[in-house]
């Protein structure tokens, strides 16, 4: 199908044909990264501008490399080290941006819908990197085509989601792109981290780790993020490595060919032993070389303009 | 539905991959130099076709590559995204004689960025191009090596190549 969208805001207004559409493109852009010569001039002359209001290290790596193996321009913007301590409102700073004629913004922020509010003020293609704990769309099509990748499909897989639900942007746009392309989702963590709420989305809510990830074909496992929370969710970090912590003994009572997955940073001896964090079943490294594919992806369709998808024809 | 008018016909597409099949042996007397790199969704079958023929005229197998070039094209922001195909070169181009594969050649762009493309995987020794169909319209100082027909047309009309369409014969058509 033709990639018609300009910005890549949120999963949920995504169509499955659309999540199908950045797989595909991204299996394509991985190949790239495995020759010896790993970067396309698909965006040459393009400028990519990182906006990041929010602190981080991998996402931001992940855009640039996939900007510059498509040979666009990048420019990193950092709240450390910018006019937001001196005043200046997300939309000036976006209009400045502008006026430096960047075509893509990269934006990650701690405020829900910043992005979108974006989109609405400029003309630059707008990727949301993570606003606060609504959505992470590239974190999700990472992850979907990592479960693709070996699984093949994933209609009717069973993927259950465990940890820090309710502060996870990943978890929510993990949930929308998984159901949508048919897989079945199960969440799990402590009940102050996971409302019953989440069931509307379509997914089925457990506080019993050992159930949740009996039939598991996926086990995705979210980052305990100290850094979030305002009052304690639970009583210690102790307590919740020995409830819901992924450890030797509750991974054997797991389907054999279940794959654990984590988005990272790993906290390991909380959510994740190190021993599992490090062994075969983990796809831990793998999501972070995907990631890379799936951003490329992600910028190449965007870059496309408004014409038909044949252009020259024959 | 387009006036559609039929060029070749499946024998006739035959006849043509023959013809090229020849010549290509006959201007790369080592066989063994050359390989074939088709470009989809048409070249890369024609390729294999190619092959079929060159490797009973050689009496040895020649190596097949199939080469996307839409991250390589020049008009990536005047259109929708294009859908990429699997790339796969199985082998090492540099010192080959490598024969691009493409079913119609028209402004020569699409070339272009194949010869762009080409470059990341290595230095070929020389680069030459077969097409099936030769509409005119160039933009750009490009000139095939081998043609199956040479077809005058309006630059409105569209040629459309159909080779394994299930239950119907292969076919090249000039729609106007």
């Amino acid at each position: 199908m033709s990639w018609t969208k300009k910005h890549l805001l949120d999963i949920e207004s995504l169509t499955a044909e659309e999540i199908t559409t950045v797989l595909d493109t991204a299996r394509a852009f991985k190949a790239v990264g495995e020759r010896a010569i790993k970067k396309v001039p698909a965006l040459r002359g393009k400028t990519v501008v990182n906006l990041f209001i929010e602190p981080s290290t991998r996402t931001r790596i992940s855009f640039e490399l996939a900007a510059q193996r498509l040979t666009a321009d990048i420019v990193n913007f950092s709240a450390e080290a910018s006019s937001f301590k001196k005043g200046e409102t997300l939309k000036d700073t976006a209009k400045n941006l502008e006026a430096l004629n960047a075509d893509f913004i990269v934006i990650r922020h701690s405020a829900s819908g910043a992005p979108h509010f974006l989109s609405r003020v400029v003309n630059a293609s707008i990727i949301n990197a993570g606003d606060g704990a609504h959505e992470h769309p590239t974190q999700a099509l990472l992850d979907a085509f990592t479960i693709r990748e070996h699984k093949e499909k994933i209609a009717g897989l069973n993927v259950t989601i465990l940890g820090d639900i309710l502060y996870s942007r990943v978890a929510r746009s993990n949930i929308w792109a998984l159901t949508k392309l048919g897989a079945k989702v199960t969440l799990c963590g402590p009940s102050t981290l996971v409302p019953k709420t989440f069931e509307q989305m379509g997914c089925r809510v457990t506080y019993n780790v050992d159930k949740a990830i009996r039939d598991a074909d996926i086990i995705h496992l979210l980052r305990i993020q100290h850094e979030r929370q305002r009052k304690t969710m639970f009583p210690s970090i102790g307590e919740y490595t020995m409830l819901f912590g992924l450890n030797k003994a509750r991974l054997a009572k797991t389907k054999p060919d279940a794959l654990v997955m984590h988005p990272g940073p790993i906290n390991r001896g909380v959510e994740i032993d190190s021993e599992i964090a490090d062994c075969g079943r983990s796809l831990i490294l793998e999501q972070v070389t995907n990631g890379l594919a799936v951003r490329m992806a992600v910028l190449f369709l965007l870059n496309g303009g408004k014409g038909p998808q044949e252009v020259s024809g024959n | 539905m387009p006036e559609a008018t039929v060029i070749l016909d499946a024998a006739a597409i035959q006849r043509a991959l023959t013809r090229i099949a020849h010549e290509i042996a006959e201007r790369n007397e080592s066989g063994a130099e050359v390989v074939l790199i088709g470009i989809p969704l048409v070249g890369d079958e024609l390729a294999f076709r190619l092959e079929k023929i060159l490797s009973e005229i050689w009496k040895l197998p020649v190596p097949v590559g199939i080469l996307d070039v839409s991250m390589h094209r020049d008009d990536l922001n005047r259109r929708a995204a294009p859908k990429i195909h699997p790339t796969v070169i199985p082998f090492d181009v540099t010192g080959k004689t490598v024969v691009l594969v493409d079913d119609v050649l028209f402004s020569g762009r699409t070339t272009r960025a194949a010869m762009d493309a080409l470059n990341d995987f290595g230095r070929p020794k020389k680069i030459q191009l077969a097409v099936l169909i030769d509409r005119g319209h160039r933009e750009l100082p490009i000139k095939a090596d081998f043609v199956g027909k040479n077809v005058p047309t309006a630059i409105t009309e569209k040629v459309r190549v159909r080779l394994n369409v299930s239950g119907q014969p292969d076919e090249v058509v000039l729609e106007k």
